[in-house]
C-alpha cells in the first residue's frame, strides 16, 4: 500500500456555529469516509472545527489564471460597488 | 517490583491503565513509519487518545509517571493483546479493532460504575474509544474487501491476534472483587455483543472469522509475552537512565 493512488481531496472546516467552512488544505484518501477521517485527524486536532466538508478535488472546477484579466480587473474601476459607504455598527460581526 | 495492587480499585485502574498505555506505547511505534502521511497522522492520534486515558487511571491508581516507567513487566497488568507486535498495517489494525470494540463496549458499561472518577472517565473516554473502533473497522473492511494481498494480511493479522479475545472476557478473583464492589464491569455480559459485533465487520470486510485457537490468559496477573519487555525497554529507558531529568 502505497497511497500514490489515492484521490486527493479538498478538505473545508466550520470554525463554529455561523461561520461559513473554509478551505484548510487536502487529503489523500481511498475514499469519501476516509477522506472524512483524514480530514478530521489532520485538521481538527486543535479544535479547529465543529464540522468538515470533503470534495474530489478533481471535482473543483477553477477559473483560468490566464483569464484573470477578463474576469477579475474589470471589477477593480467600480468602487461603487462596494458597500464602504454604510456605518457598520460594532456589535455585527464577520462582515 | 512492589507495585502489585491488593486493592480491587487500585487493581482495576492498573488494569485499564496499562492496556491503554501499552497500547498506546505500541500504536506510537508507527509514527514516522505510517504507510502513507496521512495515516502515520491519524495513528499518532490514536496513540495521543491512548497516553491520555492512561495518564487519567495511572495517575488515579498512584503517581503515573512512577507505575509508567518504573516498574518491570511482572508487574504490568495489561491483557496479552495490547503487548502484541504492530507487524505490518493490518495486523495493526486487527489488534486495534479487537481491542478497541471491546473498550468501547466496556466504557459504554462503565459509566453506569460505582465509582465517582471511573464515571467521569468513561464519560470522556468513550467518544475517542467510538472513533478508534469506527476507524478501525473501516480500515477492516476495506482491507479485507480489498486486494488480494490486503485480504490476505488483513486475515493474517486477525489470526495473529485472534487467540487473545478470551482473556478479555476472563474474570478472576481480582475483577470479581471489583465487580461486587459495583466498580468493574463484568465483560461476560457483552460477550454475545462483542462475538456478533466483530462477526459482522469480518462479514462486510468478507473475511471468515479464525478458527478459535487454544486461548492465552495470564496478562493481568503479570505473565506476559516476551515482547512486553522490549516495549517496556524502549519506553522506560530515559527516566531510569537519568531518574532526574525533566521535560
Amino acid at each position: 500500500m502505497s497511497g500514490h493512488d489515492w484521490p486527493l481531496w479538498e478538505v473545508f472546516v466550520r470554525a463554529k456555529g455561523g461561520l461559513s467552512h473554509r478551505h484548510v488544505g487536502s487529503v489523500h484518501a481511498p475514499d469519501s469516509e476516509l477522506a472524512l477521517a483524514h480530514a478530521r485527524d489532520t485538521y481538527t486536532r486543535r479544535l479547529e472545527g465543529v464540522s468538515i466538508w470533503v470534495v474530489p478535488s478533481n471535482e473543483i472546477v477553477a477559473s483560468d489564471p490566464e483569464q484573470a484579466g477578463e474576469l477579475f480587473e474589470p471589477a477593480e474601476s467600480k468602487i461603487y460597488r462596494h458597500p464602504t459607504f454604510y456605518d457598520i455598527p460594532d456589535e455585527v460581526k464577520h462582515i | 517490583m512492589a507495585t502489585i495492587a491488593v486493592d480491587p480499585r487500585a487493581d482495576y485502574l492498573l488494569r485499564l491503565g496499562d492496556d491503554a498505555l501499552v497500547l498506546g506505547q505500541r500504536v506510537s511505534e508507527w509514527c514516522g513509519h505510517g504507510p502513507v502521511l496521512e495515516v502515520d497522522i491519524s495513528l499518532a492520534n490514536l496513540a495521543l487518545d491512548l497516553i491520555g486515558q492512561a495518564t487519567l487511571l495511572l495517575g488515579e491508581a498512584g503517581d503515573g509517571d512512577r507505575l509508567a516507567f518504573h516498574r518491570d513487566v511482572l508487574d504490568f497488568r495489561n491483557c496479552l493483546l495490547v503487548e502484541q507486535p504492530n507487524g505490518d498495517f493490518a495486523q495493526t489494525i486487527a489488534r486495534h479493532l479487537l481491542y478497541t470494540t471491546w473498550q468501547h463496549m466496556l466504557l459504554q458499561r462503565l459509566t453506569q460504575s460505582s465509582d465517582r472518577f471511573l464515571v467521569e472517565f468513561a464519560h470522556k473516554a468513550v467518544k475517542e474509544v467510538a472513533y478508534h473502533r469506527g476507524l478501525a473497522s473501516e480500515w477492516t473492511i476495506r482491507l479485507g474487501d480489498g486486494t488480494e494481498e490486503s485480504a490476505r494480511r488483513m486475515a493474517e493479522g486477525l489470526d495473529w491476534n485472534w487467540r487473545f479475545i478470551p482473556e478479555l472476557f476472563e474474570v478472576d478473583e481480582g475483577l470479581q472483587a471489583a465487580i461486587e464492589a459495583g466498580i468493574a464491569v463484568d465483560p461476560r455480559a457483552f460477550e454475545d455483543e462483542y462475538r456478533s459485533a466483530i462477526g459482522s465487520v469480518l462479514a462486510e470486510a468478507k473475511l471468515e472469522p479464525p478458527a478459535d485457537q487454544r486461548p492465552i490468559l495470564g496478562g493481568r496477573r503479570g505473565h506476559h509475552s516476551e515482547h512486553l519487555g522490549h516495549l517496556l525497554a524502549v519506553m522506560q529507558f530515559l527516566p531510569r537512565t537519568y531518574p532526574d531529568a525533566t521535560w
